[in-house]
């Protein structure tokens, strides 16, 4: 392709859209709406995996020790504890730690009465986790140790959150597929409205002697433009609004505060800026290709 | 004229074989309904040809300039097209091959959005000449065809002759070997139809094989062109200073 021929189809590709104004608009509307549900969606699907796994972090498999094990052995556990791929880290309890934080708790006052320490056999790790799935494997791994009496842990908690986190994954990618089938239709028929417009401008071409890459070319420039446009407004307006309605939701519900961990919108928009803008230009791709085939069989 | 006479002729062509330009052996053409549009059509046209092909609405005329285009295949029978095998042409060679063509229509297909130089201009993008080439050659064509002061023009400030001054010259800019002009003068008053006749006169007396479907009796009367008579898909007539056979 000459050099010429190739800034000739970019300003074709520009001029188009400005020379069917309405249709860009109409494409750009429709890419805008269906990348800002997206947008929504992914800000939604992460701060809610964001929060799971905050929580997640919380749940802790505690393990207690034989009575009179050495410290060396404790030390030779938490080794062997350390190598396990899905624990995130752990902290040691001693006795008197443990202890004074029951007081702490539930005694208060009345703790007084006790001139030893009642838990002189709750030293123990409390062990947290990458990913609360592996629980039971870890359960099991840590029940074999010697120098362990018992393994406590959460298994209603540690159930519930994987289950949670595991459908709203799947609900989130149930939704973003189906916005991005329907992106791709609406699209399709945007330019096939678009296309019918110009088909008599194929035609010519085609009996003139253009090449199908020829014909192709401008309209597909057209498209992944008219994609990235549709792809920027919805982050410019995600972007904006992302931190008020955090700030909205943590005023309204300050008993959440603590429970709701959200990521800050440079987090977000690290993953979903690239990916709106390669879905535009996909979809912008995909829509005008598929729809000029069509009208080059010529 | 007799079929006997048209056989003759053909097999005089046959026999000058080497300037043949476009030759049509035994072409029919069926579409998925109703009767063949072409049946068992032979044509030779020499290189340097001034040709009118006439008949009546169903003749075949169009289905034969589609065929020419390669716009359609034929149900049988062999077309070549400046040594193109139209049957056997693969898909990517049909662009290369219709360089070789320029083609005229009734309602001139100008692109309305642009303006004269740029119109005529598209069809040398579209074979990637360069911009510098582009600039030396449209001011050129559009003189020949006198449009040279209205290049700024947009479509809709022309006449229907101006107009289709504009599609001839978009048809020439390439210099193809052949025009194809499909009822040239069906949307223009007398004057401006004698006027572009003249031009595709002049065009042909350039070296261009011109191919001129018409339904204008006066102008094939007047012309004493090679005419082909077509008619329900079969030619009747092959005249080489022939005029316009009436129906009946």
């Amino acid at each position: 392709m000459r050099i010429s021929t190739f800034f000739y189809t970019i300003k074709q590709g520009i001029i188009n859209i400005f020379r069917n104004k309405w249709f860009s608009l109409a494409s750009i509307a429709t890419i805008g709406a269906c990348l800002f549900l997206f947008g929504l969606f992914y800000a939604i699907l992460t701060n809610f995996q964001h929060i799971v796994k905050t929580a997640e972090g919380g749940v802790a498999v505690t393990v207690f020790f034989d009575e009179g094990i050495s410290q060396e052995r404790i030390e030779e556990i938490g080794v062997l504890i350390d190598r396990r791929t899905e624990v995130s880290g752990k902290t040691f309890i001693s006795a008197d730690e443990a202890w004074e934080s029951f007081k702490e708790e539930y005694l208060g006052e009345y703790a007084d009465g006790f001139l030893e320490n009642p838990l002189a056999n709750s030293a123990n790790f409390q062990i947290y986790m990458n990913d609360v799935s592996m629980q039971p494997a870890l359960v099991t791994y840590l029940e074999g140790l010697e120098g362990i009496r018992e393994v406590y842990r959460s298994e209603i908690t540690a159930s519930a959150l994987t289950g949670m986190n595991a459908l709203v994954a799947y609900v989130s990618v149930g939704i973003i597929a189906i916005l991005f089938a329907v992106s791709i239709f609406l699209i399709s028929n945007t330019v096939t409205i678009g296309i019918s417009v110009r088909k008599e401008e194929i035609t010519i071409m085609k009996y003139i002697g253009a090449t199908d890459f020829f014909v192709r070319s401008p309209f597909v420039i057209e498209g992944m433009m008219i994609g990235v446009i549709g792809s920027l407004f919805p982050m410019v307006i995600i972007y904006v609004l992302y931190n008020q309605v955090i700030e909205y939701i943590m005023q309204r519900f300050t008993m959440l505060s603590s429970l709701l961990a959200f990521l800050p919108v440079e987090s977000i928009f690290s993953t979903l800026l690239p990916v709106s803008i390669a879905m535009g230009v996909g979809i912008g791709f995909l829509g005008s290709i598929t729809t000029v085939r069509k009208h080059l069989k010529v | 004229m007799t079929k006997g006479d048209v056989k003759s002729r053909r097999r005089k062509r046959q026999a000058s074989g080497s300037d043949e330009i476009i030759t049509l052996t035994n072409v029919s053409k069926a579409y998925a309904t109703g009767a063949p549009a072409l049946n068992g059509v032979d044509l030779h046209i020499n290189k340097g040809e001034f040709v009118f092909i006439v008949g009546d609405s169903g003749s075949g005329k169009s289905t034969m300039i589609k065929l020419l285009l390669r716009e359609l295949v034929p149900t049988s029978g062999d077309i070549q097209v400046m040594g193109y095998d139209l049957v056997r042409i693969r898909h990517r060679k049909i662009p290369k091959f219709r360089r070789n063509l320029g083609i005229v229509f009734q309602d001139f297909r100008l692109l309305k959005d642009r303006n004269v130089y740029e119109n005529v201009a598209f069809a040398q993008r579209i074979v990637q000449v360069s911009n510098k080439e582009i600039k030396r050659n449209v001011p050129s064509i559009l003189a020949t065809v006198g449009l040279a002061g209205k290049y700024k023009a947009k479509p809709r400030q022309l006449s229907g002759g101006e107009q289709q001054r504009v599609a001839i010259a978009r048809a020439l800019v390439n210099r193809p070997a052949i025009l194809l002009a499909d009822e040239p003068t069906g949307n223009l008053d007398p004057k401006n139809s004698w006027e572009i006749m003249k031009l595709l006169e002049q065009i042909n007396e350039n070296g261009t094989t011109v191919l001129v479907v018409t339904h204008n009796r006066e102008i094939v009367n007047a012309m004493q062109k090679r005419v082909v008579t077509m008619k329900k898909g079969v030619i009747v007539s092959d005249e080489e200073k022939g005029g316009y056979i009436d129906e009946d």
